[in-house]
């Protein structure tokens, strides 16, 4: 049974080692004085008899060391003494290792918040069945208009859905959702609330395998007009209903209509998006009609694919009815082309770009940290030279005290990546909340996989800040330390070539992190100054949506906005009020195509003409301050049967009627109804989301009573002062004409604007933090790296300035040494940016990537920061007492 | 006798697991039967020895136990355990064919 012998000394050796060093002490002391009983039997005194027992004996401790050599565990010891002595050393100099710790926990804290960030987003799996086998569909046209900012994904209408669904047989089934809002009511009208639903399909929750938490999901029959199932989602269960199960089976009320809840969705169940409160089923907000229409896109697709089916060919089937499709309806905005989209992709699609830049920051800053925590361990082996030197002389081994110094970069590396996580749970919280577009579809937590990857990167940052430190504070020339007295100037030359080296790379990369933010916070500027095209100074804004069961004629939808306009525009404090339906800046709302019967019919298959559709009362343009450059605005003569007027803007009259009077023209829009409308007026352009260029808008009249597809109206306010202060007025006199409306969105018109560049602004600030906070470490890294040279030079320097050196050539000495790494780094750096910002080109609105100001601010910073940092090293150097430096070792 | 190299701590741990072959006993006891069962021509050193024993023990192929010696102090006492005896058996069938070996080259005239 030798193995379990083995075993067992294995273990006794692991367990009992203090014992079985102090048993081999007595062994050999037991041995000696057998030796010295038979010295002393042999006839010598006993004085005589020890020394020539220990003279045999030989060198106790030498025999000790021997023994244990045959040990087992052996590595494991001299791996924990290692961590043993790190441990000591580090402490012994507390404030290096607590700003070396800092330095690291920062770095590896913003990484490890960001990765789980990006792991809750790009990585991980959503919680339906085979999410692999998952695509979204959409539309493609092929027009250059539609592709010219990107790849055009274009949201799929009704008609075609089915049409794929019934036609094509690639896909294991198909499923379609859309958005929708209701004003959400108590069984008795208590309660009235906003709330973001969606419309799907009865197939949609089979289809990607989800299971509600109680009751069912859509039943086919169900899914048809004026239907009135309803399934709840957790969070409005437990917010709302306070998750009493009873509610299944119960009432509610959605725009007024009772609908029955037939189930609760599962708590982890968040898709698209976590704002939506309500799923109905997709055919109970059409209506029959609209189910036909091929040219009303609003719908996405979701497809499983068939097992042996690929992709590729299911997508061509599906593609082979879309074109069949477009080429009946030559004359309709039909797609020609279907592209396929995975769901991950298309639920990050907004925010895959900036959190990739940022992981890049923050790979830069982890960098720039290790460097300083580099440069930092190279200035302590210098001082540690001489007892690297005569350990080495006395036998140890190269790779031993590389492990040594090795682990104490991995000592700090530990500590600090335990900080870092403990600091990357408070600022992950912080970022998913701060974050406003990040589809939290799971909810953004750290768990293993995160904590795996910051251990990973605590041993990269330990190998990388330690390694070369090591390696070069072992080699052969440190013997040459050994014969150097301290009064030669040469002799840690290639020391400071070292440091020198890193902080060059350290500056040359922060440079690059400086003008990367500077480019983005330049362009989120742009981005805030732009010219909406109206006024947006001292403007409220609310949304309100009259439901259709009570406001079923048009009369009483015309007779509401009137008497609220009448209202309003009597209140105190009110200068003007637009009542309209998307607001200038509140994105897309949306687009119909037209025909001018005046100009010749456009030949089938060619480019459309397509204009955004808005409402507009008689006092929008006035108040709003959009400017009227032809005709008139609406009358109040403009309303029921006289309502076929409208006014387009600059941009329409510019692209489709160049070079002519477009009033008296007429335009007809299919969409609306076949009649043609007449064009009294072209008014200024507005732009429909900051940073997108201008679009061709029609305006219609508010009071023509003709709404299809939407009860959504967007008021705004202009105020006297403070508009946020009118808000519970304007309320007031809404519930005054109708006590259960409620109103959504009650915002500034700054902030309404300020809501779609939010991203902008967010990933600009974090990547300046992270410029700002690598600025400081090279600082840092600068200061302590001039501090060090002028040590070593300081015998030198006594020299000079006893031999008659002035204090200000001294400085202008100790400066130019400083700032020669500084310079040098910034040219290195200045040339990485100008590589590197090629990258970031497509998120920059209207700045140019090689922007001179930019980089000239960036250069003057850091040239301004390294002469602070070099300023006090310096200034030391030359008040230096020459007697003084010439005496000290 | 001088400390050459590999050849002894081969044929050390061949000596020692013979030495051991008997009964148990400590290893002051080990390095005065070898030398006295060589006659006084083999003479095992300290720096040797111990290694070597705790070597062995690592191995399995000895095992130690704590006991009272003759003078009445504590002394770790060595027996062979039954690895041991087939190691040795292997060892002495290895060392004989060696020395066989070496014999017959030294002796050819």
């Amino acid at each position: 049974m030798r193995w379990l012998d083995r075993l067992r000394i294995r273990i006794a050796m692991l367990l009992g080692r203090r014992r079985a060093a102090t048993r081999l002490d007595d062994e050999l002391t037991f041995h000696l004085e057998h030796q010295i009983a038979e010295n002393v039997a042999a006839g010598m005194k006993p004085d005589e008899a020890r020394y020539a027992a220990l003279r045999t004996f030989g060198n106790p401790a030498l025999l000790r060391e021997q023994s244990r050599a045959a040990w087992s565990w052996n590595w494991l010891e001299s791996v924990l003494r290692d961590f043993r002595y790190s441990a000591r050393t580090l402490r012994r100099t507390p404030a290096f290792s607590l700003m070396a710790i800092l330095v690291i926990a920062l770095c590896i804290g913003a990484a490890t918040s960001l990765f789980t960030i990006v792991r809750s987003v790009l990585l991980r799996p959503l919680p339906f069945r085979d999410p692999g086998q998952l695509v979204m569909v959409y539309e493609h046209f092929r027009g250059d208009w539609a592709n010219q900012d990107s790849f055009n994904y274009n949201v799929v209408s009704p008609a075609d859905y089915y049409d794929w669904r019934a036609q094509s047989h690639g896909f294991q089934d198909m499923a379609a959702w859309r958005w929708w809002q209701f004003n959400l009511t108590g069984e008795h009208d208590e309660l009235p609330e906003v709330v973001t639903a969606a419309a799907g399909t009865w197939n949609f929750f089979p289809l990607l395998g989800v299971q509600p938490a109680l009751g069912r999901t859509f039943t086919e029959s169900e899914d048809h007009p004026g239907s009135n199932a309803v399934m709840l989602t957790w969070s409005v269960f437990e917010r709302r209903f306070a998750g009493d199960p009873s509610i299944v089976d119960r009432q509610i009320h959605l725009d007024g209509k009772p609908c029955t809840v037939v189930g609760i969705l599962p708590k982890d169940f968040a898709y698209p998006d976590a704002t939506v409160q309500v799923w109905v089923p997709y055919q109970a907000v059409a209506t029959p009609e609209s189910l036909r229409h091929h040219d009303w896109h609003g719908s996405h697709v979701v497809a499983r694919l068939r097992s042996g089916v690929s992709l590729a060919s299911a997508v061509s089937q599906v593609e082979a009815v879309q074109f069949h499709e477009h080429m009946q309806y030559l004359n309709a905005p039909v797609a020609e082309d279907v592209a396929p989209r995975a769901i991950t992709d298309d639920l990050a699609k907004d925010v895959k770009k900036p959190l990739i830049l940022l992981l890049c920051a923050v790979a830069c800053m982890l960098f720039i940290g290790c460097l300083n925590v580099a440069n930092l361990l190279v200035a302590r082996g210098a001082a540690r030279q001489k007892e690297v030197a005569i350990r080495g002389a006395l036998g140890a081994q190269r790779w031993t005290l590389v492990r040594e110094q090795l682990t104490e970069s991995l000592v700090i590396c530990f500590a600090g990546g335990a900080a870092g996580v403990l600091l990357s749970l408070v600022a992950t919280r912080w970022l998913a909340h701060a974050w406003k577009d990040l589809p939290s579809a799971q909810g953004i937590h750290i768990d293993g996989m995160v904590l795996g990857f910051a251990c990973a990167l605590v041993f990269a940052a330990a190998m990388l800040a330690g390694l070369l430190p090591a390696v070069t504070s072992t080699g052969r020339a440190v013997f040459a330390t050994l014969q150097a007295s301290s009064r030669t100037t040469g002799g840690s030359l290639s020391r400071t070539a070292l440091r020198k080296t890193l902080l060059t790379v350290e500056i040359a990369v922060t440079v690059v992190l400086l003008v990367s933010a500077g480019l983005l916070l330049k362009s989120f500027v742009r981005l805030r100054s732009t010219d909406v095209g109206c006024t947006t100074g001292n403007v409220l804004t609310m949304s309100y949506s009259l439901p259709k069961e009570k406001y079923d004629k048009p009369e009483k939808v015309n007779a509401f906005n009137e008497s609220l306009l009448a209202r309003l525009r009597a209140l105190p404090g009110v200068r003007a009020v637009a009542l309209g339906s998307t607001l200038p800046g509140n994105s897309w709302g949306g687009d119909d195509i037209f025909t001018i019967p005046e100009h010749p019919p456009i030949t089938p298959g060619a480019e459309l003409p397509d204009a955004l559709n808005r409402l507009a009362d008689p006092g929008y343009f006035t108040a709003l301050g959009i400017p009227l450059l032809q005709g008139r605005f609406f009358t109040m003569q403009d309303r029921d049967d006289h309502a076929s007027k409208v006014i387009i803007s600059y941009q329409l009259a510019r692209q489709y009627f160049p070079g002519e009077n477009p009033i008296g023209k007429h335009l007809v829009v299919s969409a609306r109804d076949k009649s043609g409308y007449e064009i009294v007026g072209v008014v200024g352009d507005t732009l429909w989301q900051v940073g997108q260029p201008a679009k061709a808008t029609m305006y219609f009249p508010l009071f023509s009573g003709n709404f299809e597809n939407s009860f959504g109206f967007s008021l705004a306010m202009r105020t006297v002062s403070d508009s946020l202060a009118m808000s519970v007025p304007v309320q007031k006199q809404i519930a005054e004409l109708d006590p259960q409306l409620p109103v959504s969105d009650v915002l500034t018109f700054a902030q309404l604007i300020g809501g779609s560049i939010g991203n902008a602004s967010f990933s600009a600030t974090l990547i300046l933090v992270f410029a700002a906070l690598s600025l400081l470490l090279a600082s840092v890294g600068l200061y302590g790296v001039l501090s060090y040279l002028m040590t070593q030079r300081m015998a030198e320097i006594g020299i000079r300035i006893a031999l008659g050196a002035k204090r200000e050539q001294v400085l202008r000495l100790a400066l130019a040494d400083g700032l020669r790494p500084a310079i040098f780094g910034l040219a290195l750096g200045l040339a990485a940016s100008a590589a590197a910002v090629r990258l970031i080109q497509s998120m920059l609105y209207r700045t140019e990537a090689l922007d001179p100001v930019v980089f000239a601010t960036v250069a003057a910073t850091l040239l301004t920061v390294a002469a602070i940092a070099c300023i006090v090293p310096a200034w030391r150097a030359s008040h230096l007492d020459p007697m003084q430096a010439l005496r000290t070792e | 006798m001088g400390k050459p190299s590999d050849l002894v701590q081969g044929t050390l741990d061949l000596l020692i697991l013979k030495t051991l072959l008997p009964d148990q006993i400590h290893g002051w006891a080990i390095a005065k039967r070898i030398q006295q069962l060589s006659g006084e021509v083999l003479q095992v050193q300290q720096g040797s020895l111990y290694p070597a024993l705790h070597r062995l023990e690592q191995q399995g192929w000895i095992k130690a136990k704590w006991a009272e010696s003759e003078t009445g102090r504590q002394a770790k006492f060595y027996s062979l355990t039954s690895a041991g005896r087939a190691q040795l058996e292997k060892e002495t069938a290895n060392w004989n064919r060696l020395s066989a070996a070496i014999n017959i080259i030294v002796s050819e005239a």
